[in-house]
């Protein structure tokens, strides 16, 4: 099933690498396997967000809510109750889904740019509970010294934890994207007129779609505990959202694993030119204005054009996904 | 007379009064916005840091004339001015050519800025807060309803109608202003009748950079000028045009009292959760009106 599900080219790819990142712990030391980590929960989230960014269309401006969702919901289970472990990781997906399934039934009947500032409006209320509910989510401090069990936190087996679910969530994504709902997806983001006319119930389509990557982000955010056993509210700003945006588009976002090149490239150049410099945004501005310039289409949306290979998820129109 | 327990009349009336001159910068700031918005269809995220440059720069030119009384103005005149330079570099150097893309990438391009122009700020400016002095003129408060209500609120409150008043002449009864605002509706069109679309685009641009500056610049004397600035006042003037109808000047004065308001009103009655009322505000406004208060341009 899998074979027929990835393709001939890329399976041996992606198993080559997936092996490479399995034996990665015998050959790194402690720093890059904390630093991979790190990549993978990204690397889903920014993933998750295309999963209604690029296949769908939406403008999901501020998806970073369902991944702080899911890690506030896992560390709240973990500090305030005394429910097993796998009870506060396996809540977090839920919570954050619901929390989609809310905000999509609110913004789904708008669209284009009106539904991303709809959405940013209620991110923004959630973000501004949180930083502020001292009592119960710990304010602009965040929680601290989450009990996270030992055999997940050390950082081997947080990464092999991590990086476990992330391929599970990834291959799940990759199903859903080439399932029948998925292709559903991409004609809606194509030509939503014409969706309608055959009969797509567009709204549903669409909270479908906004749940089930709320969902995964929520996955993230629980990941995000076991990494780093913490949590602030600067996992739910704005400004995290548009990181993730920013990921997608430099990796590429009509490709499934474009967000997580993108996520890879910017994360490992954000370690590496902090240890030079202090103005490393300053770098990832101009580096982005490159990017919107001269490749569009992000670094695989590239490769796939130089090397002609079919790419079978681009949209069909350059303009048809832009129209209101 | 009391409304609440330790809520009295005249503190609600002054604090009433402090949302509104609050609104006025966030009118200001939020016309430049909407401006922008509605003729160019950019949502400029830059337009924060545009106003935190107009802020610092503001600092800078108020210092440098430091011994004159009138190193404020001097510094309200010239700041907006630089900033407004600062918006025709970007639009002829880099925007225009990007005026085909779709939204969420005219969003993330602009969305650069705001990280280079942070970083530029702290190289410039250090990443100390800065604070000035009111000036001179303004020192002080006048006595209201038996509570102290500071001049330079006052003087605030006053130069808002100013410039709505301003923005609706240009808007509706200049040349400029009217072609704009066909140029809104149907740019092709305006085109074709042999109108230089671009310069037009060009001076849209730099009047939303400018007010932007002039917004930086009158909130240099009433709060810390640091770093961060730019992340806190764009939500809020993106809420507040979104509320008030994406393109509508109108709708942006109406989304800024409507913010300011539920702001002061709110740290009176829940202090910890002051900050949640305008939004709570925003989402009643767009559950119940989608599309904005007021006719939006698009």
């Amino acid at each position: 099933m899998i074979s027929g599900v990835f393709g001939k080219k890329s399976l041996p790819l992606v198993v080559l690498f997936l092996v490479g990142l399995i034996f990665l712990p015998y050959a790194a030391p402690r720093f890059y396997i904390y630093l991979a980590s790190v990549i993978l929960v990204t690397g889903l989230l920014a993933t998750s967000l295309n999963l209604v960014l690029g296949y769908g269309g939406l403008y999901q401006f501020h998806h970073a809510v369902f991944y702080g969702i899911g890690a506030y919901t896992t560390a709240l289970m973990l500090t305030k109750t005394s429910l097993p472990t796998w009870v506060a990781f396996a809540s977090a997906p839920v919570a954050a889904a619901f929390f989609g399934l809310l905000i999509g039934l609110i913004c789904a009947r708008l669209s284009s740019l009106h539904f991303g500032m709809l959405q940013i409006s209620l991110g923004s209320l959630i973000w501004a509970i949180v930083y502020r509910w001292y009592d119960f989510t710990g304010g602009d401090d965040g929680i601290h010294g989450i009990p996270v069990p030992e055999a997940m936190s050390a950082t081997t087996s947080s990464y092999y934890f991590i990086l476990a679910i992330t391929t599970l969530c990834l291959l799940l994504m990759f199903i859903i994207i080439k399932s029948p709902f998925g292709r559903i997806l991409q004609a809606l983001r194509d030509n939503p007129e014409r969706c309608e006319a055959i009969g797509v119930n567009i709204t549903r389509h669409r909270i479908i779609a906004m749940v089930i990557a709320a969902l995964f982000a929520g996955a993230a955010g629980s990941l995000f505990v076991i990494l780093e056993g913490s949590v602030f509210p600067e996992l739910l700003s704005w400004t995290l959202s548009l990181e993730i945006l920013i990921m997608c588009l430099l990796g590429g976002w009509f490709t499934f694993f474009g967000p997580m090149l993108g996520a890879c490239l910017i994360i490992s150049m954000r370690t590496f030119a902090g240890n030079y410099t202090e103005y490393w945004t300053l770098i990832l501005g101009l580096m982005m204005m490159l990017t919107i310039f001269f490749l569009p289409k992000g670094v695989f949306g590239f490769i796939n054009q130089l090397f002609s290979s079919k790419a079978p998820d681009l949209p069909l129109e350059e303009s048809s996904h832009v129209a209101d | 007379m009391e409304l609440f327990t330790g809520l009295s009349f005249s503190v609600l009336c002054i604090q009433i009064l402090v949302g509104l001159s609050k609104a006025t910068i966030l009118f200001i700031v939020a016309s430049g916005l909407t401006l922008i918005l509605g003729v160019l269809r950019i949502p400029n995220l830059a337009h924060g840091s545009l106003y935190m440059i107009g802020a610092f720069t503001t600092y800078s030119i108020a210092t440098a004339f430091s011994q004159s009384s009138l190193g404020f103005w001097i510094a309200l005149l010239l700041a907006p001015l630089i900033v407004a330079l600062i918006g025709l570099i970007m639009e002829q150097g880099l925007f225009r050519f990007l005026y085909n893309r779709d939204h969420l990438m005219m969003l993330l391009f602009t969305f650069s800025f705001t990280l280079v122009f942070g970083d530029l700020v702290k190289l410039l400016w250090g990443s100390d807060y800065r604070s000035l002095a009111v000036p001179e003129i303004f020192q002080g408060s006048y006595s209201l309803l038996g509570m102290p209500f500071p001049r330079y609120n006052l003087f605030l409150l006053l130069l808002g109608p100013v410039f709505a008043a301003g923005l609706w002449f240009l808007t509706n009864r200049t040349i400029l202003g009217k072609i704009s605002r066909a140029a809104a509706v149907d740019r092709e069109m305006v085109g074709a009748v042999g109108i230089n679309v671009n310069r037009i685009y060009a001076a849209v641009f730099v009047l939303g950079c400018y007010l932007a500056g002039v917004g930086g610049a009158l909130v240099a004397p009433t709060q810390n000028i640091s770093q961060g600035m730019d992340h806190s006042i764009i939500i809020e003037i993106f809420l507040i045009v979104i509320i008030g109808g994406l393109g509508n000047v109108w709708g942006a004065l109406l989304g800024a009292v409507i913010f300011g308001l539920t702001d002061a009103i709110g740290i009176l009655v829940a202090p910890q959760f002051g900050i949640i009322f305008p939004y709570l505000a925003v989402i009643t406004v767009l559950i119940f009106r989608p599309k904005g208060l007021l006719k939006s341009i698009w």
